[in-house]
């Protein structure tokens, strides 16, 4: 394993450097009948889940199978799509800003073939490679975020998590019986950089205790002041501490009431972990849209405040979301998406039909947004 | 043989669901096989130990990643995060295991040359992990280590002619919808904005000079694909001024049954015959719907542009043809002061290259942000700190009804000086002619 240079020398770095010239530009990687009908499309239609039909003013169509992928992906896999691609669509494909990938072709009668040699493609473990759907009125792929695979702030899992959600609500995903299309996102932990706090139904990390306090390192490892200032809620303050060997240190002190648990001080201060096995879990949020249709855009409210996390299948977090697109699907009319019907029939009432507790925790009491959340009527319902 | 046992893992290799786990272990067996004789250029059973340390992690439910240490390229501020693993003795295939961010190309559109040679880049200098995509929207290439960082990005730059995307207090790497290369509904061409502004502000998104990230992300209609109304500091939606065309024999066609509506997204269920009166006119959220006879009529003067029933009669209703973009400003995901959407700053303008009248908008926050923002604060923050009104001032915008859902209910008003005649200094004596003490 002998280190190669590809003509990088680092003795002159700005020696034949290229910086700055961006990504390759889009229509380098256009389909030919994306190319020449771009901004021409008249109407589509979604054929059968996971297949769209899109039909342009020049008459030509393009045909698109949609299937599910795991968003952490290896070159193998990448390299199968690829070759999928070159088998059936001429070398092109692209990806859906929820991790789907879109197979295009540019008439009916190669949408069979297709459709069948990714069907027929499984891992050795059993699960579908390519899954066909994600279309209409269901549930298409999630959008998740690192979790345990490469973040140090993680409250929970991603990929797990997501893996044992995506195979409980599969049958979803392939049809689309739903009164409305359903987004479900995950981020593990409430920085969410996967920013799901506008979904259908959010699975968000948290953390329940405060960081630990490693004194004998803090001060060498970060600056102090940095950390105090990363504090929302202002709970971290500097002090003094006599560790066991009778040293004194300068480090930190955390008021515990005051944390929100947010790991920002974590970020700045590597000698303040948050994690715990204990502590960690997931909060359930719900009713969230993106969409500007017939409602304006809302954030996800929470609807349970804490699951604990159970690798590798969270099955606690996967029945009460299972249980929740059940009845959603039950009782939602035609074009209503969840949060729309849970303004509808009153939050009391989404509880109710849910099952689901309704504790202290689920009453904002984070500043002023608040408020505004508080029942200021005499409407309502028993 | 695996090198770690994952008893925990493996059970996610069943279910109908694409397993990251199956794919993983195959990857490691591709790399132990080395079929290709890839000089591979970190450790050749980095999947084993990655899968090793998920396990771990499953076992403890907790992270087995340290925070990062500062590692990147020369000259650039961002595009790579620095990762160790806190195992690096049971684990040393991963112990460096940073992460490279590339940036994406617009309406993330590929051709199987493209990803092929990406694939043999990570192939030979990193883990042959990926994710497609990240949050943000970039190509991830997850895991190599520090002395492969210049020779990856070398290969980037000249090989593949391709760049970084961003990260830490910068410009995100932006993204966008497929807008008009493959949607009806897309007002303006998401795509060449997106291409057009990433190229114009290469600096900004390489080398971090903003108080905190801030990120563009385009939709080509309200229906927001990309949720660029809750993902990103600066929202560009597409939208029309005129009016929604009308095709009254497809109108006809829906209310006969001969088309499903909203392109056959319901087709899962029986839902009963399509009820015109029930499902468009009776759900438009300002009731500017109606039948005349067999005629559908709709007064855009007051339509709000919700799409509902466009979604839901494609082939009967299309967006219309004055058409730009709504811009919006400041969501976030909720640290530090709870979530925000964008406000709407402004409510049209035309999406016309080059593109100045979006840059001038642009820029205008930027420099105010960069000079009001503290360290840290979202754009979004500093809107509510200081307060919609000087937003309005930094962009030479003017204050008109559409910037808010309803006016205030307080009437807190700080008046300015010199909005009252004859200012605030004033002469006691003067006043004392008058009034007794």
């Amino acid at each position: 394993m002998a280190f190669i240079s590809s003509g990088y020398n680092p003795s002159k770095p700005m020696e034949d450097r290229i910086t700055d010239i961006g990504p390759r530009k889009y229509d380098q990687f256009y389909p030919e009948v994306i190319k020449n009908n771009k901004g021409k499309w008249k109407y589509h239609e979604i054929l059968e889940p996971g297949i769209l039909m899109h039909v342009s003013d020049t008459g030509e169509k393009v045909f698109t199978v949609r299937v599910g992928g795991a968003r952490l992906m290896t070159v193998s896999h990448i390299r199968e799509i690829s070759e999928i691609a070159d088998k059936h669509c001429d070398g092109h494909l692209r990806f859906t800003t929820r991790n789907n990938i879109e197979f295009m072709v540019d008439s009916e009668d190669k949408v069979k073939p297709l459709k069948e040699d990714l069907e027929s493609r499984k891992f050795p473990g059993g699960s579908f490679k390519f899954p066909v759907g994600g279309t209409g009125a269901g549930i298409t792929n999630i959008v998740h975020t690192q979790g345990w695979m490469h973040c140090h702030t993680p409250a929970t899992d991603a990929s797990g998590p997501v893996k044992a959600t995506m195979d409980v609500l599969f049958d979803d995903f392939k049809t689309m019986r739903l009164p409305a299309h359903l987004r479900v996102s995950l981020a593990c932990c409430l920085n969410m950089c996967g920013a799901v706090h506008c979904s259908d139904i959010a699975i968000l990390g948290y953390h329940r205790k405060p960081p630990i306090l490693d004194h004998e390192y803090l001060d060498k490892m970060c600056e102090i002041p940095l950390a105090i200032a990363a504090c929302p809620t202002a709970a971290i303050k500097p002090a003094k501490v006599e560790l066991a060997n009778g040293n004194t240190v300068k480090s930190v002190a955390v008021k515990g009431e005051r944390c929100m648990f947010c790991g920002n001080c974590y970020t700045m201060c590597p000698s303040m972990p948050l994690s715990d096995d204990v502590g960690d879990g997931i909060v359930i949020m719900v009713g969230g849209k993106v969409s500007n249709r017939i409602s304006m855009p809302k954030f996800s409210k929470v609807v349970v405040a804490f699951i604990p996390n159970e690798p590798p299948r969270w099955p606690q977090t996967t029945d009460v979301i299972k249980k929740m697109v059940d009845i959603y699907s039950n009782n939602a009319n035609k074009y209503e998406r969840l949060g729309e019907w849970a303004e509808r029939i009153g939050w009391e009432r989404f509880f109710d039909l849910c099952e689901l507790d309704f504790t202290h925790h689920l009453i904002d009491d984070f500043r002023d947004p608040a408020y505004y959340t508080w029942r200021q009527s005499t409407q309502f319902k028993f | 043989m695996a090198k770690h046992e994952t008893p925990m893992l493996d059970q996610l290799e069943s279910g109908p669901w694409p397993s990251f786990v199956s794919d993983i272990k195959r990857e490691a067996e591709v790399r132990a096989k080395n079929e290709k004789n890839v000089e591979y250029q970190i450790p050749q059973d980095v999947c084993e130990d990655i899968l090793g340390v998920m396990e771990l992690s499953f076992k403890h439910g907790r992270t087995h990643w340290k925070h990062g240490g500062i590692v990147g390229v020369f000259g650039y501020g961002g595009g790579v995060i620095g990762r160790y693993c806190d195992q690096p003795e049971m684990f040393p295939g991963v112990a460096h295991f940073h992460t490279v961010r590339v940036n994406q190309p617009a309406g993330k559109f590929y051709t199987t040359k493209f990803l092929n040679e990406l694939c043999d880049l990570w192939d030979f200098r990193g883990s042959g992990l990926t994710n497609m995509h990240g949050s943000t929207g970039d190509i991830v290439l997850l895991g190599t280590t520090t002395p492969q960082l210049e020779e990856i990005f070398y290969e980037l730059t000249h090989n593949m002619n391709q760049d970084l995307g961003g990260s830490g207090s910068n410009l995100r790497t932006p993204s966008d919808c497929i807008g008009e290369a493959r949607c009806e509904y897309a007002c303006y061409d998401t795509q060449d904005v997106c291409h057009a502004l990433t190229v114009e502000y290469q600096d900004e998104l390489h080398r971090p000079a903003f108080p905190y990230k801030f990120k563009f992300k385009f939709d080509g209609c309200p229906n927001c694909c990309v949720a660029s109304i809750a993902r990103s500091d600066m929202s560009f939606i597409g939208t029309w001024r005129d009016d929604i065309r009308i095709d009254q024999e497809a109108v006809k066609a829906y209310i006969g049954g001969e088309i499903a509506p909203n392109g056959g997204a319901h087709s899962g269920r029986d839902w009963g015959p399509f009820d015109i009166e029930k499902e468009i006119i009776g759900l438009c959220p300002t009731g500017c719907m109606r039948m005349d006879g067999d005629k559908l009529e709709i007064d855009d003067r007051e339509c709000t542009r919700c799409m509902h029933c466009i979604n839901a009669m494609p082939r009967a209703l299309r967006i219309g043809n004055d058409r730009g973009c709504s811009i919006l400003v400041g969501a976030k995901a909720p640290i530090l002061d709870g979530a925000q959407m964008g406000s709407l700053l402004v409510p049209f303008v035309k999406v016309q290259e080059p593109y100045d009248e979006l840059k001038e908008v642009i820029e205008n926050l930027w420099d105010w942000w960069m000079e009001e923002g503290k360290n840290r604060e979202r754009i979004g923050e500093l809107i509510k700190r200081q307060g919609f009104q000087k937003m309005l001032q930094a962009t030479g915008i003017k204050p008109m009804p559409q910037h808010v859902l309803a006016p205030r209910t307080n009437p807190y008003i700080f008046w300015k000086e010199d909005e009252v005649e004859g200012g605030w200094d004033r002469d006691i004596n003067e006043f004392r002619k008058h009034h007794q003490r």
